[in-house]
């Protein structure tokens, strides 16, 4: 069964007004459903990360609806907004943002203990999170002491950390080197197919081939897409 | 070249019969370029001729060993030492495709890079799922299999980078395009040395309002 993670709806984003205003993102239309991963490509200034930013409910579009898990984002106060994207999205990006001062586990758990979680039952999906990711014995290090592709496992491990299911990554592996980038796309791979979904924008085509989609956007438009070839992964393709 | 050469780097290790020397080169290359064993008989018999390999033992099944020359140890170091030369020369297919594109009026170059980008993309897709649908991916066989893969992933990657690049450079191109209409000037019979230097060039025709 399909399952619509993420919707846009001919969503736009303009800056400035009349005959001065710039579109970052023209009427562009997006689904994502459960266990799919798409990719974003295009050049520079195409719209890539405003289009991530509108999907995260960090930017709210000039025109258009974003619907995540079926929740008109313009349909929800500031404080009912700020709930929803703590409870069903996470955000990878290039530069891993962890919070130095504390360990892998707290990073992680640090979005539900703002939701309220109890210690214990933070503590607990923190964990089962970075088991995910393969990293249940470094659940007591400092980022510091962790390498760049371990950081940004945490930071998978923190973006579905109590069963999010929405992940939009922004350059997850500009800052890694190649095998190594490799190795958190394949992570990212896995979580999106144990039941998730995710935007992945890159530059990289090699990266954009693990997704199931790859959309194209120029000016802000979306000006192509591939089509999507069955739900298997890519991880399981042969079997 | 590459497979006389390596079939000679194996036969380096000790004699090999024809059968085991391509069972050997399938398992170090993944089974990514499968040779028929005609190819391994004529091949060593070139090697042979070239007195880089001799026949050795026979064994009881009538297995004939081949074995490696002193010359042919010397050719194995050399080949390992050297670069590869690959082909020079800019007749590349699609290059040469996109640039006759970009001088026809009323052509569409972009929905062009976009096609071929398409198409390198889903070799790209398909590239990585080949690559992870083994069942032991730290297996030497799986190494040998991977690092043939990715040349293919960089070599179609390299490819989508190069179609960017020429999207963007088109775009920046204050016409989008250099459309040429057929030049008034017709070339004429002869060499090239025994005419006028340098002809006039045909002038750029602005191009279509469709050419972006």
């Amino acid at each position: 069964m399909t399952q619509t993670v993420l919707r846009l709806i001919g969503v736009t984003q303009q800056y400035g007004i009349g005959a001065t205003a710039v579109s970052a993102l023209s009427g562009v239309d997006l689904e994502v459903q459960r266990g799919e991963l798409v990719a974003v490509m295009g050049p520079s200034g195409s719209g890539k990360s405003t289009l991530l930013a509108i999907a995260g409910g960090l930017a709210i579009p000039t025109t258009g609806e974003v619907v995540v898990e079926g929740a008109y984002l313009s349909e929800q106060s500031p404080k009912q907004l700020a709930r929803l994207r703590r409870r069903s999205l996470g955000f990878v990006f290039q530069d891993f943002n962890l919070i130095p001062t504390l360990t892998a586990l707290e990073n992680v758990t640090l979005p539900l203990e703002l939701d309220g979680f109890r210690s214990r039952a933070a503590r607990r999906a923190g964990r089962d999170a970075l088991a995910s990711v393969g990293l249940e014995d470094k659940a007591s290090s400092y980022p510091d002491d962790l390498s760049g592709g371990q950081q940004q496992r945490v930071a998978i491990a923190r973006a579905v950390v109590g069963g999010r299911r929405l992940i939009l990554a922004d350059e997850p592996t500009g800052a890694l080197d190649s095998v190594t980038g490799e190795l958190v796309l394949k992570m990212l791979r896995t979580r999106v197919d144990a039941g998730a979904a995710g935007i992945l924008v890159t530059h990289e085509a090699r990266h954009a081939a693990f997704a199931d989609r790859i959309v194209f956007l120029r000016d802000g438009r979306m000006v192509d897409q591939t089509r999507r070839d069955g739900a298997e992964s890519l991880l399981t393709g042969a079997r | 070249m590459s497979v006389r050469q390596s079939l000679l780097a194996i036969l380096d290790q000790g004699p090999c019969y024809g059968y085991q020397l391509r069972a050997e080169f399938d398992r170090r290359t993944g089974s990514t370029w499968p040779l028929n064993v005609g190819q391994i008989y004529n091949t060593l018999d070139r090697l042979e001729r070239d007195g880089l390999v001799e026949k050795g033992d026979v064994d009881d099944q009538g297995h004939v060993y081949w074995q490696i020359t002193d010359a042919g140890a010397a050719e194995v170091r050399s080949w390992l030492d050297s670069p590869v030369e690959r082909g020079h020369g800019t007749r590349d297919e699609l290059a040469i495709k996109l640039a006759v594109a970009a001088t026809l009026p009323g052509v569409e170059v972009a929905d062009i890079i976009q096609t071929q980008r398409r198409s390198s993309l889903a070799q790209l897709q398909a590239l990585n799922r080949a690559k992870y649908a083994g069942e032991n991916p730290d297996g030497p066989e799986e190494l040998a299999w991977s690092l043939v893969v990715d040349s293919m992933i960089f070599a179609a990657e390299a490819e989508v980078r190069w179609l960017d690049h020429s999207e963007q450079r088109l775009a920046m191109h204050p016409n989008h395009a250099m459309a040429l209409a057929l030049s008034t000037d017709k070339p004429k019979r002869g060499r090239p040395a025994l005419r006028q230097a340098q002809g006039p060039v045909a002038e750029p025709v602005e191009a279509p309002e469709s050419v972006r």
